[in-house]
């Protein structure tokens, strides 16, 4: 008997883009499944590239890599090339076209990049598989995205609210942390701990948080 | 959706009506109320929604003149997970949600599923097509001891959220807050769209 092969598999996990005035801050849980099973409580799905832009993926983790790795490849020569560092809405755009390009047999993965457009201010890039992409103030993808993108237009985006604020980045923090130990509880997809990136003109800093390993 | 507070419960339902993409009413009231302390919410196949709401209200009826006294919220959740369950090889397509307040004036909730397997939460219960992006409000706006109007915001800020995020939900909500005095019942408007 003959077993059929796929060369697709959903290794789960959730990632959250959150941009303010002057600051992005990207985060995704670290967990490794595949089906039932764990196959890492700590496989990073964010990735912090070379000209300050931070990649989040979720989808299929081997076709993230691959992906981040030719990323890292263009932005590379670009910097020789132009001898200075690709802007992030270049990046996003170079992003659309290199999923594109394997239209027909695509990149298992959802990706949010985070970082600073041509004013300075936060903006954060929100994809497809296939390159389809557009630029937001908050964006999440993954496993857990339906249960954390409305709470996002709630806190962030201030829908049914009659306030406006301009948050600060440990408010972010803290809506970000908030959001992923609730999607830990509903979502077997997510968890084991919480990596956060944040971004500002100085440059890119990372933390680590426990989320719930069960 | 349903929801626990101080004393008090929290029951909250879109007004669509359609089949998959086509919206076909925008005034469909899912949530039936059993007596003054206990309600009904049905989401799912519309002819199943109506029939099922007759045939409780029958049976509550049956059961009122029988015992001579109101059903309470547990007994009514196994008379929904029975009924469900007698048709468990070709069941109504509903998600059932019940929200009361027992005799004693402790808060009730429950969700069964179409075949009428019960779940007795003791914080929030949602169902239908918008139920994952609820779970992930509910589970991150819900607080244990809500006094009623904090508990109307937060089922409210729950369910607009999550149905503005489904396609298949919306077009206003419908809220109603049970506590031992009265009910409160809400419209509100969402995303008209």
């Amino acid at each position: 008997m003959e077993h059929a092969f796929s060369p697709y598999t959903d290794n789960g996990g959730t990632t959250v883009a959150i941009a303010g005035k002057d600051f992005v801050v990207v985060g995704g849980d670290t967990r490794q499944s595949e089906g039932y099973n764990i196959n890492s409580r700590y496989a990073p799905k964010v990735f912090a590239l070379s000209n300050g832009s931070v990649l989040a993926t979720g989808g299929m983790y081997a076709d993230a890599v691959t992906l981040v790795k030719t990323l890292g490849m263009r932005l590379e020569w670009y910097q020789f090339q132009h001898d200075k560092d690709m802007s992030s809405p270049a990046l996003a755009q170079m992003l659309s076209t290199i999923l594109y390009g394997k239209r027909f047999f695509p990149y298992y993965v959802w990706n949010t990049l985070g970082g600073l457009d041509e004013n300075g201010e936060g903006a954060v890039f929100s994809y497809d598989p296939v390159g389809n992409f557009q630029k937001y103030k908050y964006g999440c993808g993954g496993s857990a995205s339906h249960l954390i993108q409305p709470f996002l237009d709630n806190q962030i985006g201030r829908k049914h609210l009659d306030t406006q604020i301009d948050y600060t980045i440990e408010q972010v923090k803290k809506i970000m942390m908030d959001a992923f130990t609730s999607a830990t509880e509903r979502d077997i997809y997510t968890g084991d701990n919480l990596e956060i990136f944040i971004i500002t003109k100085d440059g890119v800093t990372k933390e680590l948080h426990p989320l719930k390993r069960d | 959706m349903a929801m626990v507070g101080k004393n008090c419960v929290a029951i909250a339902c879109d007004k669509r009506f359609g089949v998959q993409a086509l919206t076909l009413g925008m005034d469909f009231d899912k949530i039936f109320p059993v007596n003054d302390k206990l309600m009904i919410g049905l989401a799912g196949l519309a002819t199943d929604v109506e029939t099922l709401h007759e045939k409780f209200r029958f049976k509550v009826n049956m059961y009122k003149l029988n015992e001579d006294r109101e059903i309470t919220p547990k007994t009514f959740a196994h008379l929904v997970s029975s009924t469900l369950y007698e048709k468990r090889f070709g069941p109504y397509f509903v998600d059932p949600v019940v929200a009361g307040l027992n005799p004693d004036g402790t808060p009730f909730i429950c969700s069964t599923d179409l075949i009428g397997c019960i779940n007795f939460a003791k914080d929030f219960v949602v169902a239908g097509t918008a139920s994952s992006m609820m779970y992930g409000m509910c589970e991150s706006l819900w607080e244990p001891d809500l006094e009623p109007e904090s508990l109307f915001e937060t089922i409210s800020q729950a369910m607009l959220n999550a149905v503005d995020r489904d396609a298949s939900s919306g077009w206003g909500i419908l809220v109603h807050v049970i506590t031992p005095e009265k009910i409160i019942s809400r419209t509100l408007r969402a995303r008209m769209d």
